[in-house]
């Protein structure tokens, strides 16, 4: 278990070390992401739709769109060169390559959307500051699960003439599920109720996310071995 | 076709099939230390299946690899440990340096000092002075220096090596040959598969040609290579 986790750091680190050498993938989400925002922002007409009752659903839009395009890349750069043979060829159990890869993918996704939310106050005037907190579990909780599915597609798809075309098609549908949950959250704290009213929909992206997250790890291998 | 006392890599009935195309047909091999075994044959003769089939890059769909005297398996990590493999593409990242290719290499396989480690390969195969290069700004033959290294970082007992000359200068050619050649006098097993059998014939100790994934022939190595090439009809001397 312990090698496992130092082979799965080790794997994250590599990633995160490569993406912080181009930053290809990181701005090229940022950019996409204020695009999003900046287009719901200015689409809306305020008198027929206040900006609380479309924040939520843009907010969440732009998160998942941003993360499609980290997990694109996921396993785009283990194609070039053949790198993913140098994972496989490795003494490392194959769930542990996930885990690594799904370690990069959060912390790509999680800073995307850290910068994203400050740009989402600006442009909708959230009040998002009191609610913090439970934006902040929401989102993780939320993010792990699309995240893990497609991190086990971005692999599925990497060896297929169309991967970028591939991976929407499949993961859009497990996105779903988080996605309304995720919505649901944000929605009723932004407009002013307590988390513990949330909490069914908190604990439904909990095990989402539990069950998806077994999920991967078990079929992972089934995916990558030729 | 010999085998030898104490294998170090041993195959036994290995088959491998694409749809309705057979690329291996039961195919044996067993290699004890300091065995070097050198495969040609013609194009899709099967020699890079085989070669992925032995470093546990594919499942074979009969039949079982040994190394040594593990079975190898995906769900076994402990069985690839002492696999070496020098593929056609070179296992590096064009967005890292050289030298931090080779770090995650070594603590892909938990060695201590990775960042060392990496140093000294790269110097040991004439790339010290790229250490912080990327792949993208080498030429073909340096990156080809590079992925042996990354091959030999671990210090595997077996090597597996595709057409590992490609891309080499004389120099450079003769240094890979040195080395495995001393891989195979320390007690390691080698196998090379290539279109130029004339590259690795010194280091041979047995000569193989796979046609239709088959062996066609398997001897121990004697004689000049160009009767090699001659009499199997592969390559060039």
């Amino acid at each position: 278990m312990r090698e496992a986790m130092r082979a799965a750091l080790a794997i994250a680190g590599k990633d995160v070390r490569a993406e912080l050498r181009s930053r290809t993938a990181l701005v090229s989400a940022l950019v996409f992401a204020a695009l999003i925002l900046v287009a719901f922002s200015f689409s809306r007409d305020p008198a027929r739709l206040s900006a609380a009752a479309l924040a939520p659903s843009a907010l969440w839009i732009t998160f998942a769109f941003a993360a499609m395009t980290a997990l694109n890349r996921a396993f785009a750069v283990e194609r070039e060169h053949g790198a993913l043979d140098g994972l496989l060829l490795a003494p490392v159990a194959r769930e542990a390559v996930f885990l690594g890869k799904l370690l990069a993918n959060l912390a790509f996704v999680f800073t995307v959307e850290a910068v994203t939310l400050p740009l989402f106050v600006v442009f909708f005037n959230a009040p998002v500051g009191p609610v913090l907190g439970g934006i902040a579990i929401t989102s993780v909780l939320a993010t792990v699960g699309f995240v893990a599915v497609g991190t086990l597609f971005s692999a599925m798809t990497v060896r297929t003439r169309f991967a970028e075309l591939m991976l929407p098609v499949l993961l859009l549908p497990f996105m779903i599920p988080p996605l309304i949950g995720a919505v649901q959250v944000t929605a009723r704290l932004l407009s002013g109720r307590p988390l513990s009213e949330v909490s069914a929909w908190l604990r439904l992206l909990a095990v989402y996310d539990v069950v998806v997250v077994t999920f991967a790890l078990l079929l992972f291998s089934a995916v990558v071995d030729e | 076709m010999q085998f030898s006392e104490g294998p170090l890599l041993g195959a036994i009935g290995l088959e491998r099939t694409f749809g309705s195309t057979h690329a291996l047909h039961g195919v044996d091999l067993t290699l004890a230390p300091g065995d070097a075994l050198l495969v040609a044959g013609p194009n899709g003769a099967g020699k890079t299946t085989l070669l992925r089939i032995l470093a546990g890059l594919a499942r074979p769909s009969r039949g079982s690899v040994t190394v040594a005297g593990r079975r190898l398996r995906a769900a076994d990590p402990e069985s690839r440990r002492p696999v070496g493999y020098v593929g056609h593409e070179s296992l590096l990242y064009d967005d890292l340096t050289l030298v931090d290719n080779l770090a995650f290499a070594a603590r892909l396989h938990g060695l201590s000092h990775p960042a060392r480690r990496a140093r000294e390969a790269l110097t040991a195969v004439g790339l010290g002075h790229r250490l912080q290069q990327s792949p993208r700004e080498l030429s073909r033959g340096l990156v080809q220096r590079a992925a042996i290294a990354r091959a030999l970082i671990h210090g595997p007992r077996v090597l597996l090596m595709d057409e590992p000359f490609t891309g080499l200068d004389a120099s450079a050619g003769e240094l890979l040959r040195r080395v495995l050649s001393d891989h195979a006098a320390g007690g390691g097993a080698v196998v090379v598969v290539t279109h130029q059998p004339a590259e690795a014939w010194a280091i041979a100790t047995h000569a193989a040609v796979l046609r239709d994934g088959r062996w066609a022939s398997y001897e121990r190595r004697t004689g000049e290579a160009s009767v090699f090439v001659a009499r199997a009809g592969v390559g060039d001397a």
